[in-house]
Formats: C-alpha cells, sequence, structure tokens
C-alpha cells in the first residue's frame, strides 16, 4: 500500500474526495514521516501538532458535507517567515526566539480559509538571508537526498519537507532565488510569481521590493494549486497587485507546440557545472521536440545582476531589520541606556550573515555612497528591464538552469560570503525585474542529486509559464525520490 | 555697533484628524489609556506594512493649497532611518525628493505690516509614539526608565516648512496663529500647541543688517505656546547677538525652551552626524495626483481666514474687529447671521468685540452657552440705532439676553428701559421746562452755553431719564435759536 | 503614465565610485546600524564588505547616463486605504512581546548617556 505522504496534492485530493482516507490520516502519513525524517534533517522548525489536528478535524467535517476545495485537508508547511497567529514565528532568528505573533499574515489566512491543514513552521536561513539554510540561528537543514549536503536556501526547511514527504506542500518566500534554488537542490518544483501577485502583508521583510511568497510541490500541478489558493489583491499590502490573477493552472495540459521559447546565453555558460548544463541542453532538445520553436538569445545585464542584488537587498535590508531593537519583543539584552540596550540586542540577536548585510547596507545607504551604490544599482535593475522586455518581444518564455550546481556539501561555502552569493546567479535577476520564475526537476547530476531547469516569464505570465513547466515535468519524467523519503529508509 | 537682522525659518508640524491612523486602522482619537490604540503595523511588527490613508492625502493637499503651493503630480515616500525609541520601525516614512506640496506662501500681518513668508514644502509623514520619562521630575535628563505609550505612532503628520524669510519674534507669532487659523478653518486639525498637535520648530540665526550671507543657525524646540514661541526666539536672537559680540561663535545645535527659566539650552549633543540614509520605502507606491483630484481640493476649499477677514471689512468692520471675528468663530457665525438680518455691521461688530467678549471673559464661558443669537444681537443693534435704548440701558438688556432671560425688546420693556424717543412727547417736556425757566433760555440766547446742560438734567429728570438726551439738546437748542 | 517620473528617486549626485577607494568606516556603519561589535568583529566585518562591493563595484562599469532607477518592480501608483478605523489589538496583545513592560506601557532603559 502507498504510503499516504507520498502523495501529491492532486492524489490526495481525489481521495479525500472519494473517501479513500481522511485528512486525519493525511496529517498522521506526514507526522509519521517527519518523526522519521527530522532527527536527519531538521527542516521543521516547530511542528504544530494541535493546530493541525483541529485543522484536520474541521477539514474532515468540511469534506463530509461537500467541500471540493482543492486544498481542504491537506498538510501543508509554512516557511518560518511566515507570520502566523498564535504560533511561534522567528524567521530563523534568535532576536525572535518565542516571538508568538498576534496574528496571521495573509497568504496564511487565505491558507486557512481554505482549508489547508497547517503543519509546521519550516527552518531558514536566518531572515531568509542565505542559499543554503545553514545560516538559521537553530541549526542547518540536511538534504534529504545526501544529508552531508545542504537543501539550499533560504527556503531549505520547505524544500526538504516537501521532498520527503513529512508535507504534501509548503510555502517559501523567494528573494533572490530562495523558492527555486532549494527545489532545484531538492527535486522538487518551486515557483516564484510575479512580484505583487501574492500578498507580503505577514512575510517578515528581507527586501521589500523583491520578496515574494511562493510555492514549494512535488509537481508542476501541484505548485500551480498552491499558488492560485494565496494569490490576489490584498488591501494590506500597497505593493499587490490591483487587477485579474493570471489562469495559473488552465493551460497545464496545453503543450508547448508554437510557443517560442529563449535559451539565456548569459546564464548557460563559464560557471555552471557540466552535468548541470547536460540536463539543461536536454530538457531544451525534449522542448523542441514537443513542438517549441527554440532560439538562444542575450539578456546583456544578467551580467550586472549579481552585483546589483547585493547592494539593492542589503540596503532595503538594513532599513526592514531595523524595528528588531528589543523595545517591543523578541530579545532583549540588558544595557545601562536604550542606545546600549539595543546595540547589545542587535549584535547578540543576529547572526554573521545578517550583520553583514545590515553593515553592508547602511554603508551602501549612507550619505556620499547613494547615488554610487544604491542609485546606480536601480538604475542597472532599470536596464535589466529593458533588456528582459526586449528578449520577451522575441519570445516567450526563457529558459536556463535554476542552480549552477546540485546541491554541495554543508560547511563548504561559507567561509567566502561571495562564493555562496554566487549560487544565486542564475535566479536573482527575475526577482530585480519582478517577474515570475519557476524551477522544475529534470535529472540527477553525476552526484546521483537533482538538478533543476529554471522557466521564466514575463510579469503576469504564470500561465505560459506554468505551461510549460508542465511540458518540462513530462518529458523530464522525473521520478525518482530523496533517498530519505524511500520506504526502506522510513519503514522501521 | 552693529544693527543686528534676525533670519528665521520655520518647521511646523501638524497632526491631522482623520479617523484613522496614516497607514494603519487604528484610531486617531484614543483615551488615555497607553497602548490601546495599536496594531501589528503602528507597532512596526515583523511582516506588517503600511497603507496610506487616502483622506490624509486629501488634507495635506487642503493645507498645500490654502499655503498657495503648487500640488505636485508625482510625489513619493520615503524612509527617514534613525534609531529612537519612540519610533516603532526606527525609520519614519516620510517624504524628501518630491513632497506632495511646494513652492506656497502666506501673508502675515503685524501691526498692520504685511509680510510674505514662502512656504518651501508641506509634506506628509507619521507622527512617533510618546515617551513618559520616570525619575527627577519627569525629565529626560536624570530620568531612571523610560516608558513608552504607541497610541499616537502613526498619527498622520503634516509638515510645513518656510523658507527663511522671518525677521522677528512677532512675524514668527502671527505666521504661527495665521496657520493655526488655516488649518482649523479647513477642519484637519485643532492645531492645538499645548495638546502637541500643532508644533513649532524654529531654525535662527542673526547677521548684520544689510548683509545678504546667512549666518549659523540653532534650531529652537520644545515650545508649547505661540507666546513661548515669541519668546524662545526673542531669547535666541539676543543670546546670538551676545554671543558674537563678545566675539564668540554660534554653533549649529538643537536647543530646548525652558519655559520655566524663560532660556534656551542646548539639546543632547550627537556625536554621529545624522545620516538618516533616506531611500524611496520600497512597501508604499508613488503617488500619482491627477488634476481631477486637485481640482476637486480647490473646489472644496473653504473662505480662509484672510478672505473672510476681508469681507468683514468690507462690511464695515475695523481691522482688529475682523481679525477678532475671525479667530473667534462662534462670534463670526452670530455676527454673520445679525448682518444677514439686517443689522447694521459696525454696531454689531462694536457690541460683539466690546460688550460681550467682556461678558464671556467674565464669565468664563463660550458664546454659545449663553441665550444670545443672531436674531437678539440684530434686534439689540437696531434698538441702540434707533436710540431706543441708552447706552447704559443697553448694556443692562445685554446682560440680561446673554443671561438667557429673553430678547432684547421684552427685557427694555419688562425693566421699563426704553427711551422716549417720540419728538412730539419729548417736545411738550421741553416746552414745559423751558417755561419754568425763561432766565436760562435768555443766557443760552445771549451765547451762553452752559444753561443748556442744566436745562437737559431738568427735562431728563421729568421724563425718569427716558429721554433721549440727544434729541433733548437738540429740541432745546432749536427753541434758543429760533 | 510617465513610467520615467513614476519609477524615478532623483537623489544628489555624488559622483561615481569607480575612482573612490573603498575604504570603510566601519565603526560609524556598525553605530548608525546599532550594532555594538568588538573591534576584532569590526575588523573582520570591514574586510568582508571591501570584498563584497569589490565584486559589487562591477555595477560601476555599466553606463546608466540618463537611465531612470527602478524602485518598483511593476509600474503601479495610487495604493490607498479609506480612513477607516478597523480595529487595534488588545492592550494585553500588544504587551504581550514585550520583553519589559510596566502599568501598560512598554519600559525601556533611560534614553541618555550621564555616566
Ligand atoms: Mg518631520
Ligand atoms: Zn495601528
Amino acid at each position: 500500500m502507498t504510503d499516504l505522504a507520498d502523495l501529491t496534492i492532486a492524489q490526495a485530493r481525489a481521495g479525500l474526495r472519494d473517501g479513500s482516507f481522511t485528512s486525519i490520516d493525511l496529517l498522521d502519513a506526514a507526522q509519521r514521516r517527519a518523526a522519521v525524517s527530522e532527527p536527519h534533517l531538521h527542516a521543521y522548525l516547530t511542528i504544530d501538532r494541535e493546530g493541525a489536528r483541529e485543522a484536520a478535524v474541521a477539514a474532515d467535517r468540511s469534506i463530509a458535507d461537500g467541500d471540493t476545495r482543492p486544498l481542504v485537508g491537506i498538510p501543508i508547511a509554512l516557511k518560518d517567515n511566515m507570520v502566523t497567529k498564535g504560533v511561534e514565528t522567528t524567521a530563523g532568528s534568535q532576536i525572535l526566539a518565542g516571538w508568538t505573533p498576534p496574528y496571521d499574515g495573509t497568504a496564511v489566512r487565505r491558507l486557512r480559509e481554505a482549508g489547508a491543514v497547517i503543519v509546521g513552521k519550516t527552518n531558514l536561513d536566518e531572515f531568509a538571508m542565505g542559499s543554503s539554510t545553514e545560516n538559521s540561528a537553530y541549526g542547518p537543514t540536511r538534504n534529504p537526498w545526501n544529508t552531508d549536503t545542504v537543501p539550499g536556501g533560504s527556503s531549505g526547511g520547505s524544500a526538504a519537507v516537501v521532498a520527503v514527504g513529512s508535507a504534501l506542500g509548503a510555502f517559501g518566500s523567494d528573494t533572490g532565488g530562495s523558492i527555486r534554488q532549494p527545489a532545484s537542490l531538492t527535486g522538487t518544483v518551486g515557483a516564484k510569481p510575479t512580484y505583487g501577485l501574492v500578498s507580503r502583508y505577514g512575510l517578515i521583510a528581507f527586501a521589500s521590493s523583491l520578496d515574494q511568497i511562493g510555492p514549494i510541490a512535488q509537481t508542476v500541478p501541484d505548485a500551480a494549486t498552491l499558488l492560485e489558493a494565496v494569490a490576489g489583491w490584498d488591501p494590506l499590502d500597497a505593493t499587490s497587485f490591483h487587477g485579474d490573477v493570471p489562469a495559473i493552472s488552465r493551460s497545464l495540459d496545453a503543450g508547448v507546440g508554437g510557443l517560442r521559447i529563449g535559451v539565456v546565453r548569459e546564464l548557460v555558460g563559464s560557471g555552471i557545472e557540466p552535468d548541470v548544463l547536460g540536463a539543461t541542453q536536454a530538457t531544451i532538445d525534449r522542448l523542441a521536440d514537443a513542438g517549441a520553436d527554440v532560439v538562444e538569445l542575450s539578456v546583456p545585464a544578467i551580467e550586472y545582476a549579481l552585483s546589483a542584488y547585493y547592494l539593492i537587498a542589503p540596503a532595503e535590508c538594513s532599513s526592514n531589520l531595523a524595528r528588531f531593537d528589543g523595545v517591543r519583543y523578541g530579545l532583549r539584552v540588558d544595557g545601562a541606556t536604550t542606545e546600549e540596550m539595543m546595540a547589545k540586542t542587535r549584535a547578540d540577536g543576529f547572526g554573521p550573515e545578517v550583520i553583514r548585510r545590515i553593515l553592508l547596507g547602511t554603508y551602501a545607504l549612507s550619505a556620499g555612497y547613494y547615488d554610487a551604490f544604491y542609485g546606480q544599482s536601480q538604475r542597472v535593475r532599470t536596464l535589466l528591464r529593458r533588456d528582459f522586455a526586449a528578449a520577451y518581444d522575441q519570445v516567450d518564455v526563457l529558459v536556463s538552469p535554476t542552480s549552477p550546481s546540485t546541491a554541495f556539501e554543508i560547511g563548504s561555502k561559507t567561509a567566502d560570503p561571495y562564493t555562496m552569493y554566487l549560487s544565486d546567479i542564475c535566479t536573482i535577476a527575475t526577482n530585480l525585474a519582478g517577474d515570475p520564475a519557476i524551477s522544475v526537476p529534470v535529472g540527477l547530476g553525476n552526484d546521483r542529486l537533482p538538478i533543476g531547469f529554471q522557466i521564466m516569464a514575463p510579469a503576469l505570465g504564470e500561465e505560459v509559464m506554468f505551461r510549460v513547466a508542465a511540458e518540462v515535468e513530462r518529458g523530464a519524467a522525473f521520478v525518482e525520490r530523496a533517498q530519505l523519503a524511500t520506504s526502506e529508509v522510513v519503514t522501521p | 555697533m552693529t544693527e543686528w537682522e534676525a533670519v528665521i525659518g520655520l518647521e511646523t508640524h501638524v497632526e491631522l484628524q482623520t479617523n484613522s491612523k496614516m497607514f494603519c486602522g487604528c484610531p486617531v482619537d484614543f483615551g488615555d489609556d497607553p497602548n490601546t490604540s495599536v496594531c501589528p503595523v503602528c507597532l512596526a511588527l515583523p511582516g506588517a506594512l503600511p497603507v496610506p490613508n487616502e483622506d490624509a492625502i486629501e488634507g495635506i493637499l487642503s493645507i498645500g493649497d490654502a499655503l498657495n503651493c503648487t500640488l505636485t503630480e508625482h510625489s513619493l515616500f520615503y524612509r527617514k532611518n534613525y534609531f529612537y525609541p519612540d519610533l516603532p520601525k526606527n525609520y519614519q516614512i516620510s517624504q524628501y525628493t518630491f513632497p506632495l506640496c511646494v513652492d506656497g506662501r502666506l501673508e502675515v500681518d503685524v501691526d498692520g505690516e504685511a509680510t510674505t513668508v514662502g512656504i518651501t514644502r508641506v509634506h506628509m509623514e507619521e507622527d512617533t509614539g510618546k515617551s513618559t520619562h520616570v525619575g527627577e521630575g519627569g525629565r529626560i535628563h536624570g530620568a531612571d526608565h523610560t516608558l513608552l505609550d504607541f497610541n499616537r505612532a502613526g498619527v498622520p503628520l503634516v509638515e510645513v516648512v518656510t523658507e527663511p524669510d522671518i525677521r522677528s519674534p512677532e512675524q514668527a507669532r502671527a505666521y504661527g496663529m495665521e496657520l493655526q487659523r488655516i488649518v482649523r478653518a479647513l477642519g484637519v486639525s485643532d492645531a492645538r500647541l499645548e495638546e502637541g498637535s500643532m508644533r513649532f520648530d524654529a531654525n535662527i540665526s542673526v547677521r548684520p543688517a544689510g548683509t545678504e550671507v546667512l549666518g549659523t543657525r540653532t534650531e529652537v524646540k520644545n515650545v508649547n505656546s505661540l507666546r513661548s514661541m515669541q519668546r524662545a526666539i526673542a531669547f535666541e536672537i539676543e543670546r546670538q547677538i551676545e554671543v558674537l559680540e563678545s566675539s564668540g561663535s554660534i554653533h549649529q545645535e538643537t536647543r530646548h525652551w525652558d519655559e520655566a527659566a524663560g532660556v534656551t539650552r542646548p539639546g543632547r549633543t550627537k556625536e554621529e552626524s545624522e545620516d538618516y540614509r533616506y531611500f524611496q520605502d520600497p512597501d508604499l507606491l508613488p503617488l500619482q495626483i491627477d488634476e481631477a483630484w486637485r481640482d476637486r481640493v480647490v473646489e472644496r476649499r473653504p473662505e480662509l481666514p484672510a478672505a473672510k477677514r476681508a469681507r468683514y471689512r468690507a462690511l464695515g468692520a475695523d481691522q482688529r474687529t475682523a481679525e477678532l471675528l475671525v479667530d473667534a468663530g462662534d462670534l463670526a457665525a452670530l455676527y454673520e447671521g445679525a448682518v444677514e438680518r439686517g443689522a447694521n455691521a459696525r454696531t454689531v461688530g462694536i457690541w460683539l468685540t466690546g460688550e460681550v467678549v467682556r461678558y464671556l471673559r467674565s464669565a468664563g464661558t463660550d458664546v454659545g452657552d449663553t441665550g444670545l443669537t443672531a436674531e437678539s444681537l440684530a434686534e439689540l443693534a437696531s434698538m441702540t440705532d434707533a436710540g431706543e435704548l441708552s447706552a447704559t440701558a443697553a448694556k443692562d438688556v445685554l446682560a440680561a439676553v446673554l443671561a438667557g432671560e429673553g430678547a432684547p425688546r421684552a427685557v427694555a420693556e419688562d425693566r421699563d428701559l426704553l427711551q422716549i424717543s417720540d419728538r412730539s412727547a419729548i417736545e411738550t417736556e421741553v416746552a414745559a421746562v423751558l417755561d419754568q425757566h425763561p432766565e436760562a433760555l435768555e443766557r443760552i440766547r445771549d451765547g451762553d452755553t452752559k444753561p443748556i446742560g442744566f436745562l437737559v438734567g431738568q427735562v431728563m429728570r421729568a421724563t425718569g431719564g427716558k429721554a433721549d438726551p440727544r434729541m433733548v439738546q437738540e429740541l432745546i437748542r432749536g427753541e434758543a435759536n429760533g | 503614465m510617465p513610467l520615467v517620473l513614476l519609477l524615478a528617486a532623483p537623489v544628489a549626485c555624488t559622483g561615481t565610485i569607480s575612482d573612490m577607494p573603498i575604504d570603510i568606516d566601519i565603526a560609524r556603519v556598525a553605530g548608525l546600524a546599532r550594532i555594538a561589535l568588538t573591534d576584532d568583529e569590526l575588523a573582520e566585518y570591514a574586510a568582508q564588505l571591501e570584498n563584497i562591493l569589490d565584486h559589487a563595484e562591477r555595477v560601476q562599469a555599466l553606463p546608466t547616463e540618463g537611465v531612470e532607477p527602478t524602485s518598483h518592480p511593476l509600474p503601479m501608483v495610487n495604493a490607498f486605504r479609506p480612513d477607516v478605523v478597523t480595529g487595534s489589538l488588545g492592550r494585553d496583545e500588544a504587551l504581550a512581546g514585550a520583553p519589559e513592560a510596566e502599568d501598560g506601557y512598554f519600559r525601556v532603559p533611560r534614553i541618555l548617556d550621564e555616566s
């Protein structure tokens, strides 16, 4: 018999509807899987047994009354930078240890209203700053494919729980690749929506002009279902998109016949591992075979994206994280004066990567440097948007690898921050442009670790993006599961 | 000896009395209980985001319009970054480049001399929380610890910045008063300095008269009335002149006005120069104020104090009366009501700004709590103009009307205070008195005017004081010359 | 819609950084950021920042004269809320996370350093 923890959301939904099992059964399966995998992974920071059980009981009652909404009764995990009322939310930081929010973020509220069962909060790089989930104040998360390697980051916890089956779906946040890169490294599907498509209200801010909440799932249709549950205008987020939500999952079966697909020249060259390039090329060939018109083209300003990102994101974070001062919530370290208390609290409460970025951003915004750093980076952003616009004049979507490499070993990149930053080389540009992008697993590397393929689309181009993603998924026929998720490991 | 000239610019913060705060749905009208009008947004809880209050934007546009500003089409919110415990986010959402209103002017008048004060900008921001310093008499110096109440955090705040066009403490006060009148007339704020809903900071420097170069300025804060603003500026000007005349130099610094001691003192010295790291707030969208919106603001502009004063002057009020009436809105309403009912505007103005104000002051009450209405005021004015009441009698009648004892005519009749202004009745009394005093009449005819007073007195006595003395005198003179 | 203005955030031009040696007054930066660091920590962060900025300086190479900066990924304007009271947290809820509270207030140490 199939372990319910191995089901996709679509399969679980069908089973709930026809009465094969209950939401409680699904929750039990996910929690059993967590019990086995967590000692190896440390993907969850909080497991909300009580809240999840209540939600599952309510979902079962609702399903019995004929509720067929796509997420009702489905166990979902949330990255711990998403604010959950009554459930500890730390953003992976010591400075928020023990903080129990008095409110729900909008995406969280929509998930609850959709009947989803929120099983727990997942680990992340502190305040989503990192590409490996090693920067968590609560210890790293490991990759279920090989626990000597990282799951990617910063949404490494969310990616790991989906890969291992301790939740059927999860949400993360993506500021420079933090959903797509861990999805790539864990063999899952991860999507960053168009900036503004999902409300940021209740997402603990890292870089406001770049952050987006998005789904991580086992399949492309599951990712579409998750995204549809949270997308749409929110009066509590001034930057949320006030218009019609794209028909995200309408064209999943439409194929790619007649679509024009552009391979981004700058992202298929040096710096990308050969087996990643090989898998990327194979995927592109399959898309061409499926009827797409494939061309290679250039988005020149991508060369500058990483530099611009590492000035913009720290600048915004230096201001966003100023509120953590020991006055109203979170950690306080005593001091003789308020100023001293604040400075000590922040020194002790933030980890080194967060401090590094706050200092970098403070410097970049300070008088005399503003225009050269922040101002210039925002102009680079304009150039990047222009280059993307020119590319989308020629093609419907752009493609590239998601990550330059498969999962790397824990500790291998922590010594040099800049080396770590290079992990985001393929993903950052779309955050700067505000465009959507998705990562789909397409195979395994020589190290038997997953390789992800990235599809990028113009703003609000989710429909065509998911359409291509679904074709990539069908073509890749990627059926392998993480080692920790296989039955010989999980069955005692 | 050098003649010195003061150069003063004012920064004014005005709290807008909207229903809800600038960026969240907490009420602006909160009670005394601390931390009861707070939410995730204004407490800066992790994850919370600001969304601007549309009416607050409209409020600032109306202020900008009233100050003759250009309402800018494209405007932006910035973050002003600095750490302070009463500032929940440790940045204030404010404006920097592209404020909502720019390049305005306000005419102010000191003793009939008009000055135009340039308005550099009017921008939108948010208020901070309130700190209570515990220990050492509630002062920040020597305090043991501080208590924070965030009810006020996030209340919409408008900052009005002038050009350094003000030259005297009196002008500064006049500017403050006129700005206060304007925001009150617009109905956007009660603008009370004592309660902090209007706050002034003054940038002050001095320079030798006739020179153009600006001296080093100090910023004076902490004035909680217009009178203390005037005193603080006067003190600071004198202090700077003294320093300069004794070959000292002025340091650019913030100084706090000590009301009790009547001096300004240096504020907290900061080792680091201010570096607010302004950048455009990525949580907020650009503002686009289209023509329709700007037109709507102009259309809704109420009659502003200057226009109202001009109208009252045209009706015959003198400058002082016009000012007084405009400043006391409830008296102005009575004034307009009485004039509408046909009363002489001058007479009404004199009564209102004289006897009525005296009565209200001594009784410590508002005119709304008295029996005086526009109707009764109009009646009183026409009775005095027609000579039906003597000045003394009119005062008594007014007092009775204010005390709610009835309408003027009824009161005058009740108390038998009506003057005899029936000419023939008085003629009869005059003839009788002249018959009794032929010698007095002779002396008047010989050119001696002294007996006129005596004869008037006799007639007044005979009529029990109710004859109109002007008419009596006129009749006696008529007889003597006839 | 004049996109150029909507996205504009003009600031005083302070020259280019390419001829500006990166020399960070790290103690001042840490002060502005309100983070208490030891001298050793400061030195380490300064070295790391200089290394990152050496790479980030790359953005200087791109000619951007006449290019308006992008501050928002989507060219949207005017998101407002109506002036309606939508409620507040209860005071207990507001103070629940406070490291120190007193009589309904958040409590902090004294503001001024008078040692
Ligand atoms: Mg201000
Ligand atoms: Zn609030």
